[in-house]
């Protein structure tokens, strides 16, 4: 199949643009021959790693005594701190995150020490044998103890505009609540690994599973004491991220390079689940307080946020993550007064991280559940509620004063709510609750609006080098961005493909590498194929340029002349020839065969001190309708049906989107309903494993789940074909579910007062809801 | 003190001298070779480890090497039915973009196969069910539980 394709074909080139087309690693996938970094053949003398782990929250090491742990069979070395050459520091925006705790460890599960040892085995045993003598100091566990202590990893952040308190007391209808909203284990089916192999001169080639090479490579180099230029990150593929190795892929691959440094031999490092769980951190948990005040339509016109989060004992992404959910508090919603207080808690626990949707989820989550508050304190519709706030012509600044220019999610919810049949289904729902006692259903229509772009703006730009070789003039691509599973490298493949006219499968995509494309930044913050996608495409036109310029001066004929499509070549009607013809004849005429691409998005400015800007490039949209069935004597749930309509602009590959949209629903739905995460008075996080977490499988999934794409989307702005990011936004989608649980336990009551459920609403806390409204006892809202 | 066990992988017979404490995971992808069964978890809550034992799917990092003797084992690697000839509900899972990062795809396949063989038309419940001890995170099943559909019913219409 590498032959030349010397006679051009009629048909159109296969796998453009729009195609819905298979995930490039499909093949691969289904026969059990995707290489992950644990399934490469190691090399010769390959030493296997694993930590050994602090048992206690916060304690000073008095003594370490690891002879024990060098005494155990096939144990080669065992490293500490001391042992670290360069900086013993993996943080990427602060440097508080050790690789190994030195003198004091600040939660349980953190890494002390490392074992090298001839089988994994080994070094995981050995890693239980040293004598640790903890001089326990106080530990603080919750939100709750370090607001009462101060104790914060960044400095509170607050954005308001205008006067939400005197707004609140004018407004004709108050209500104040609270809502704790859970954290969320990422559960990403392959774990945290690196694999690292020792190069001549003070080289190192680390194979890392992370969304971020770049800052691997950096994180390595400094910990080695080395430049930069001597470490190589690469990743071919990562069994799935979801933010979980955007920044915490960075210790094992830092690890694994001080032991190879340190032994001369190749090391992997990769985590026990439970290790992985005990280390990693999670989706931040919050605290939400609110106070709102509104009009009889349900117009808010005042509104007061205080967020606090649980960011664990480092900073990690925390200030980013944050300054997200403070960012989508609005969701789709028009505050002319507000003020959001952000709480960035510091706790001995889990140094929390990114996690699709980066802070987003939560603060849409507190601004959707104070809508419903509303909506049920007046006796309305939450839908009429949310029609009543939204965004439109006179009210689209956000409280981050960026004007909202491509507003949707108006006509997202009238198209769902009418395809969903949400009006009569609730009328129904209302008959069916008078009249059973023991099931209660509920139903929520929620929309999204999430912004798009990295709100750090340097973070938004992107590299791509294009390569076609002239002996059969197939091209190889390769980008900073890196593929977990989201299709990232089928859809920019798919742009480079649709540029020249070619089939795509002539279009092959390499690992992400940092030897090849430098600095490049995460692939996050659902930027990927836009970032990506662009800077690739960029590369591609600029061979096509030079191929263009090179056939019109060959053939005589102007450059407007030749056209590119069904892997053939146009020159005027002088002559036609294949894509491999034309680029054979190129390489003799001397024409330059390979480019890279730069892009780097427009428009965007933000301000981090004032939170002010405009930090997203557009918005992506989407609505969902959730109906559900509660036991009020068990607290069981059952979600009965969902219908979901999603904006992806125009869609690069209509099948790997709504991939995207079907599982980004069922993750967020698990973090509301059924993934609880629990530590113990000590510390200890007791949901260590998937036999204590929750995680949806098949049957938890509505059998009833229709999800599309909307067939009108479109981006406003320019983005590679006019598609719109898709990683995140959907997620948020099941706040919906949540919504209708809520929905559900209230008419458990009378339907007016709110119920005391927090997230993830798990049978216990169903339950425990039901029955306080039962009793009449505290609700989470109130009017005030 | 390391154990001979005899036992049929893919239809091959191999001889190996294990360890009494290693699980059939661990001695399928490091003394065999078959890296396409994955570990997700180890402790026999993901499923990613899916195996065939004489024909009834087991969580591989449950069952010890030792205990496999005289068994016959079948991993993704001996799914397919020929170089050329992918099984079913492989081609169903291409099709239907049951995969995203496919490291749950080995052990879904070999779970779906499992089921087949059992119940050869089951209902989408039966499906939902059948699969549900193996986690996936990216997908949301619907993709899985569409392509299994339409591998049992190319399956029932001979197309396979
Ligand atoms: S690895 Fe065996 S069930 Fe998870
Ligand atoms: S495809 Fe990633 S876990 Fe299933």
């Amino acid at each position: 199949m590498n032959e030349p394709r010397l006679v051009a074909a009629d048909l159109p080139a296969h796998g453009g643009v729009g195609v819905a087309l298979r995930h490039e690693s499909a093949h691969l996938h289904v026969a059990g021959e995707a290489t992950y970094i644990d399934d490469m053949r190691e090399a010769r003398g390959t030493l296997h790693a694993a930590f050994g782990l602090s048992a206690r929250a916060h304690a000073r090491i008095g003594a370490l005594d690891l002879a024990p742990v060098r005494a155990a069979p096939g144990v080669v070395a065992v490293l500490t701190a001391a042992d670290i050459p360069g900086a013993n520091n993996v943080g990427a925006v602060l440097h508080d995150d050790p690789i190994l705790a030195d003198g004091e460890v600040q939660y349980l599960g953190q890494p002390l020490f490392l074992v090298l040892a001839e089988t994994v085995d080994q070094a995981r045993r050995a890693a239980r044998l040293a004598q640790v003598d903890y001089q326990e100091l106080p530990a603080i566990l919750t939100v709750e103890e370090a607001l009462a202590r101060g104790s914060f990893v960044l400095p509170t952040v607050t954005l308001e505009r205008g006067d939400a308190q005197a707004a609140i007391a004018r407004a004709p209808h108050r209500l104040k609540g609270a809502l704790d909203i859970g954290g969320q284990e990422h559960f990403y089916l392959e774990g945290q690994i690196a694999y690292a192999l020792p190069r001549e001169d003070g080289g190192m080639l680390v194979y890392n599973s992370t969304q971020h090479p770049g800052e691997a490579q950096a994180r390595i180099a400094h910990a080695l004491g080395v430049e930069l230029h001597r470490v190589a990150v690469e990743c071919r593929r990562m069994g799935g991220g979801f933010g979980g190795k955007e920044t915490q892929g960075t210790l094992p691959a830092a690890a694994a390079a001080i032991a190879a440094r340190h032994t001369g031999r190749p090391v992997k490092l990769r985590y026990d689940r439970d290790d992985d769980m005990l280390i990693t951190g999670k989706r931040h948990n919050f605290r939400v307080e609110y106070e709102v005040g509104f009009d009889g339509a349900g117009s808010i016109l005042g509104l007061d946020f205080v967020f606090a989060s649980q960011c664990g004992f480092s900073a990690d992404l925390s200030g980013p993550v944050n300054d997200r959910a403070v960012m989508h508090a609005d969701n789709a919603y028009f505050l002319p007064h507000v003020r959001i207080v952000s709480h960035r808690c510091r706790t001995h626990t889990q140094s929390n991280t990114a996690f699709r949707g980066f802070g987003g989820p939560q603060g849409m989550v507190a601004i959707e559940t104070v809508i419903e508050a509303i909506a049920r304190h007046l006796g309305l519709d939450p839908l009429a509620v949310r029609r009543a706030n939204f965004y439109g012509p006179g009210r689209d600044v956000t409280p981050y004063a960026m004007q909202v220019e491509d507003f949707v999610a108006d006509r997202l919810c009238d198209e769902v709510a009418k395809s969903s049949d949400y009006g009569a289904r609730r009328a129904a729902i209302r008959a069916w609750n008078a009249a059973s006692p023991v099931i209660k259903r509920g139903i929520a229509l929620t929309p999204v609006k999430f912004g798009i772009s990295f709100t750090s703006t340097f973070f938004n730009q992107a590299a791509a080098l294009v390569h076609v070789y002239a002996a059969d003039g197939t091209v190889l691509l390769n980008h900073g961005g890196t593929e977990m599973g989201q299709g990232l490298f089928t859809k920019v493949a798919q742009v480079v493909a649709q540029e020249f006219g070619i089939d795509v499968d002539r279009v092959r995509v390499s690992a992400s590498d940092t030897a090849r494309v430098p600095n490049a930044s995460a692939t996050a913050a659902s930027s990927g194929s836009d970032l990506n996608g662009m800077a690739a495409q960029a590369a591609a036109r600029e061979i096509k340029a030079r191929l263009v310029a090179f056939a019109a001066e060959r053939f005589g004929v102007a450059p407007e002349a030749v056209r590119f499509a069904g892997n053939a070549v146009e020159v005027g009607d002088v002559q036609r020839l294949s894509f491999a013809e034309l680029v054979n004849l190129a390489y003799h005429g001397r024409v330059q065969l390979w480019a890279s691409g730069f892009y780097r998005t427009p428009k965007i400015h933000y301000d981090p001190k004032t939170l002010r800007g405009r930090p997203f490039y557009y918005f992506a949209y989407g609505a969902a309708v959730s109906e559900v069935a509660i036991d009020t004597l068990t607290g069981e749930t059952k979600c009965l049906r969902v219908d979901i309509l999603h904006d992806v602009g125009r869609s690069l590959n209509p099948a790997i989107d709504l991939g995207q949209v079907e599982g980004g629903f069922v993750q967020g739905a698990g973090w509301l309903t059924s993934e609880e995460l629990r530590w113990s008075d000590a510390g200890a996080l007791q949901t260590h494993a998937p036999s204590t977490y929750k995680i949806p499988v098949a049957s938890d999934v509505p059998a009833d789940f229709r999800a599309r794409l909307w067939s009108r989307g479109e981006n406003v702005e320019e983005s590679v074909h006019g598609s719109k990011a898709v990683g995140e936004p959907p997620l948020m989608l099941a706040i919906s579910v949540f919504l209708a649980i809520r929905d559900a336990v209230a008419a458990a009551g009378d339907g007016r007062r709110e119920p005391r459920l927090d997230a993830p609403a798990t049978p216990e806390a169903v339950l425990r809801a039901v029955e306080a409204l039962r009793a009449g006892g505290e609700t989470q809202g109130g009017g005030a | 003190m390391k154990r001979i066990v005899e036992v049929t992988i893919n239809g091959e017979r191999h001889e190996l001298a294990l360890e009494p404490y290693r699980s059939l995971l661990d001695v399928l992808r490091n003394d065999v070779g078959l890296t396409g069964t994955k570990k997700g978890c180890d402790v026999g809550d993901c499923g990613a480890c899916t195996v065939l034992l004489d024909g009834k799917p087991v969580n591989s990092c449950l069952v010890l090497g030792v205990e496999v003797g005289g068994s016959e084992i079948l991993t993704i690697e001996g799914l397919q039915r020929g170089p050329e000839r992918l099984h079913p509900l492989q081609d169903a899972f291409m099709r239907h973009g049951a995969a995203q990062c496919g490291f749950c795809t080995p052990g879904f396949l070999m779970m779906a196969s499992a089921l087949l063989d059992e119940n050869p038309a089951p209902t989408e419940e039966e499906i939902r069910f059948g699969i549900a001890g193996n986690i996936c995170r990216c997908t949301g099943y619907t993709k899985i539980v569409a392509a299994i559909q339409a591998a049992a019913r190319d399956k029932a219409e001979g197309k396979a």
